[in-house]
């Protein structure tokens, strides 16, 4: 009798229950969590060599950052939507990351869910401030000193 | 030979110490954009509000600080690069080593151009 040497396909697309670690309900959030990582990454990698580059190799560097210099880039929709990219990415990119290694620190139940509390707590606040920050400033504001505003503002 | 026991701490090489770098580096870049993002939106306040933060961090200990944390996000950056070469590349897994001294020649490659300009800057072109 002849051994069949066809070798069968691996049974994928079905895991016992009882080696699943969940319930069905959440679906493939992990692996885009691990697809986001990956294609956030990327992305960052420009916006964030981009920002470094023009705003501590350029010119005078580090001692041109002043209030008029952020007002400059501002007034230009190019870095408004730059740096709300790389807000919205890097803070989802830094959340995720630290969400993972409270995942693999935390011990317990409790201590895992109060620390990730903080921590979505902490990213909204900070992705809301920003946003609104980008969006509502306002380069020339009234009663403020001349020689501290963007060269752009009319005079008072 | 040793009498005593060699211990369960896993010595994983190239792959563990990137991983761990990749780690702390993360972790200490999340916290620095936090503070980032509070003190840039301090436009929002007033002129002088933000200049007077602003002032606070030219200073050449505070450059010190910003070429460690450039130096943190550069090996991040190309490490995060050499990760998804690992997971998408299909030479990647074998090559993962070799990989990360590619990340290590390449950090070093962009930190000392990066140094020689920003720590001149720091250290001899203040106001």
């Amino acid at each position: 009798m002849a051994v069949s040497s066809e070798i069968q396909a691996p049974r994928s697309g079905r895991v016992a229950p009882k080696y699943t670690r969940h319930g069905s309900s959440r679906g493939n959030f992990e692996m885009l969590a691990w697809l986001f990582m990956r294609v956030s990454g990327l992305v960052l990698v420009v916006l964030i060599f981009g920002h470094l580059f023009v705003n501590l190799m350029v010119g005078e560097g580090v001692h041109a950052i002043d209030f008029g210099f952020v007002a400059g880039k501002w007034a230009d929709p190019f870095w408004q939507i730059w740096d709300l990219a790389m807000l919205w990415l890097a803070m989802l990119h830094g959340t995720n990351g630290v969400r993972t290694i409270i995942n693999d620190y935390a011990d317990k139940d409790g201590t895992r869910f109060w620390l990730k509390t903080v921590l979505y707590a902490a990213t909204a606040v900070i992705i809301v401030l920003g946003t609104l920050v980008i969006f509502t400033f306002n380069p020339c504001p009234p009663n403020a000193a001349a020689e501290l505003l963007p060269s752009f503002c009319p005079a008072p | 030979m040793s009498k005593t026991p060699a211990g369960t701490l896993y010595r994983g090489r190239e792959g563990m110490w990137s991983w761990v770098g990749h780690r702390v580096t993360g972790v200490a870049i999340f916290f620095f954009l936090l503070v980032h993002v509070l003190d840039t939106a301090l436009v929002r306040v007033s002129p002088e509000a933000y200049n007077v933060v602003i002032a606070t961090y030219k200073n050449p200990f505070m450059a010190l600080l910003e070429a460690g944390l450039v130096a943190a996000i550069v090996f991040h950056a190309f490490n995060g690069l050499r990760v998804i070469l690992v997971d998408f590349w299909k030479k990647g897994p074998k090559y993962q080593a070799q990989l990360l001294w590619g990340v290590v020649g390449l950090w070093v490659l962009v930190m000392v151009p990066f140094l020689i300009r920003h720590l001149t800057l720091a250290f001899t072109g203040g106001h």
